[in-house]
């Protein structure tokens, strides 16, 4: 499948609830195949953000295209890996279930799985290393293997964009470090990817770009270029910490996040 | 054996019987829905919505089952109107159009001569007034709302478990939620007359909660719940028959006996 232009174009586009304005004025553009950190406090509007690519949340001004075409006119393009915490684990699912999720897309309406869609399902597990728990409910997962799950399911979905929400928040190392090896292998096959963290430096150097919002665009480019001093301070405000050395702290860890609770209740 | 078949020999309790296992069924397997997206509340709002229709039906004539669709769908279009800009919460909105029509009802059915017993009919239902035309509608209703089911099987499986790929995927999230509250309706109004507009809620929710602590997929916890609807109302209609208590209470405390029974049999199999 080949579209030109490569790219995802988001073009002034105004994000809320209601009156509520989460996100204002945004605009910017990501090349094929680069790999973008999403970064901001609590509350600037990362998950909004994610919200409206994936169509849950209506626009409210402005446009987003994607391969050039407005958003909605592409059936299979976009996955997105949500929260952990957004998942209903006790919802009477396998773990095989939910990556078969991801290709029901391709498939049609009423038709059962082709034997196409359970060759990668089964690709896609084994690639996650979770063909052992195939069968196991979600339920019963550790945090590694639901994350894992996910992935599994996201490399199901064969995407040309892909959004994952706070993917290194409360995983271990080995998690992290498995989790940006996957992202290498898709980079290898184009894939886009737009990731908030809120991991500094891990942003700094495991990406090709930042895009750093506040309810607004505060900056967006490489990272040297986009983390500096005046920026972050934009950004972060009082939760920054500057050292007499010239270090930059961002406090902004663990706090429960506003934005997730209101956007869950306008669901 | 006897004391099996002796109810049987009537004829109203034979249509009664049919009828209360079919909305069993039919309750149990659009409850798995409701317990799983959590719209217990809305599905007893929508059971008293149905109220007024209802009332007019009484009233000024013509088909219960009309009066009663029309009342649930008006209802459930109206929750989905005001909730969906995000200016009002759902349970919100789902709380002011509940007492609302609630209101409106017993206010219609209070003008009235028979207040008390047309009351406690529609209240808490009558299932040996079902008759063959009723019962008749009653099995095509429930037919036509578990195909659909089954027929949006998988999106209704999306939807309801992560509403973020249902919408990545495209598939028509607002449409499915529309179907669901539709089909929704439509379970209460079938449920009218064996359980009543306030049992409803209780064969919604109960044996698919009971399913739930026992089932790890969807397909098999919709097929436990839809076999403890059926039992709970077969259970159920043979207490009503030889204690003399109203049939949606037999009914309901039947299903509610199954699942604290699940619910301990749970609890010992994880101790």
């Amino acid at each position: 499948m080949t579209h030109t232009p490569h790219r995802l174009d988001v073009q002034n586009i105004r994000l809320g609830y209601g009156s509520k304005i989460i996100l204002d004025d945004l605009n910017f553009q990501i090349p094929h195949g680069a790999r973008v950190a999403v970064v901001g406090p609590n509350g600037a509007g990362k998950s909004t953000l994610f919200k409206a690519l994936v169509g849950l949340l209506p626009i409210q001004a402005g446009k987003i295209l994607i391969h050039g075409e407005a958003l909605g006119a592409h059936k299979d393009c976009v996955a997105y890996i949500p929260q952990r915490e957004a998942v209903d684990w006790r919802f009477p699912v396998t773990v095989e279930d939910v990556v078969m999720m991801g290709r029901y897309g391709q498939s049609g309406w009423l038709s059962r799985p082709s034997k196409r869609d359970r060759e990668i399902v089964a690709a896609s597990l084994q690639k996650m290393e979770i063909t052992n728990l195939a069968s196991r409910s979600i339920g019963q997962l550790s945090g590694g293997q639901q994350q894992r799950v996910f992935l599994a399911r996201a490399i199901a979905q064969e995407p040309h964009i892909l959004l994952m929400d706070e993917p290194f928040t409360g995983v271990d190392v080995a998690m992290q470090e498995a989790t940006l090896k996957l992202l290498d292998q898709l980079q290898d096959q184009e894939v886009t990817m737009l990731i908030s963290t809120h991991d500094l430096n891990l942003a700094a150097s495991r990406f090709d770009l930042i895009l750093l919002l506040n309810h607004r665009l505060i900056a967006y480019g490489a990272p040297q270029q986009v983390f500096t001093k005046e920026n972050l301070i934009q950004a972060f405000g009082r939760s920054l910490l500057v050292m007499e050395n010239g270090l930059l702290l961002v406090d902004d860890c663990c706090a429960s996040d506003a934005e997730h609770s209101r956007s869950a209740e306008a669901q | 054996m006897n004391w099996l078949l002796e109810p049987l020999t009537y004829q109203f309790m034979q249509r009664g019987l049919l009828a209360s296992v079919i909305v069993g069924v039919l309750c149990a397997v659009m409850g798995t829905y409701v317990v799983l997206r959590g719209m217990a509340f809305l599905g007893d709002a929508m059971a008293h919505a149905i109220l007024p229709g209802v009332a007019v039906v009484y009233l000024f004539g013509g088909n219960l089952l009309l009066g009663a669709g029309v009342a649930a769908i008006a209802v459930a279009l109206g929750i989905g109107f005001f909730s969906k800009q995000g200016d009002i919460k759902e349970d919100t909105a789902i709380g002011i159009l509940f007492a609302a029509a609630l209101a409106l009802g017993i206010a219609l059915i209070s003008a009235m001569q028979t207040y008390a017993v047309d009351l406690s009919h529609i209240l808490f239902g009558n299932v040996l007034s079902v008759s063959a035309s009723d019962l008749w509608l009653i099995a095509g209703l429930s037919f036509l709302i578990l195909l659909t089911v089954a027929i949006f099987y998988k999106q209704f499986l999306v939807a309801s478990f992560d509403p973020a790929l249902a919408s990545t995927l495209r598939l028509p999230t607002e449409l499915l939620r529309n179907l669901m509250l539709i089909l929704l309706a439509l379970t209460v109004v079938v449920s009218l007359q064996t359980v009543g507009v306030s049992l409803v809620a209780a064969m919604l929710v109960t044996p698919a909660a009971t399913a739930y602590l026992l089932a790890r997929r969807l397909l098999p916890m919709m097929l436990i719940s839809a076999a403890l609807g059926a039992l709970s109302s077969v259970i159920g209609l043979y207490l009503s028959y030889y204690l003399n208590i109203v049939s949606g209470s037999a009914i309901v405390l039947t299903a509610t006996f199954l699942f604290l029974l699940g619910f301990l049999w749970k609890r010992a199999k994880s101790l």
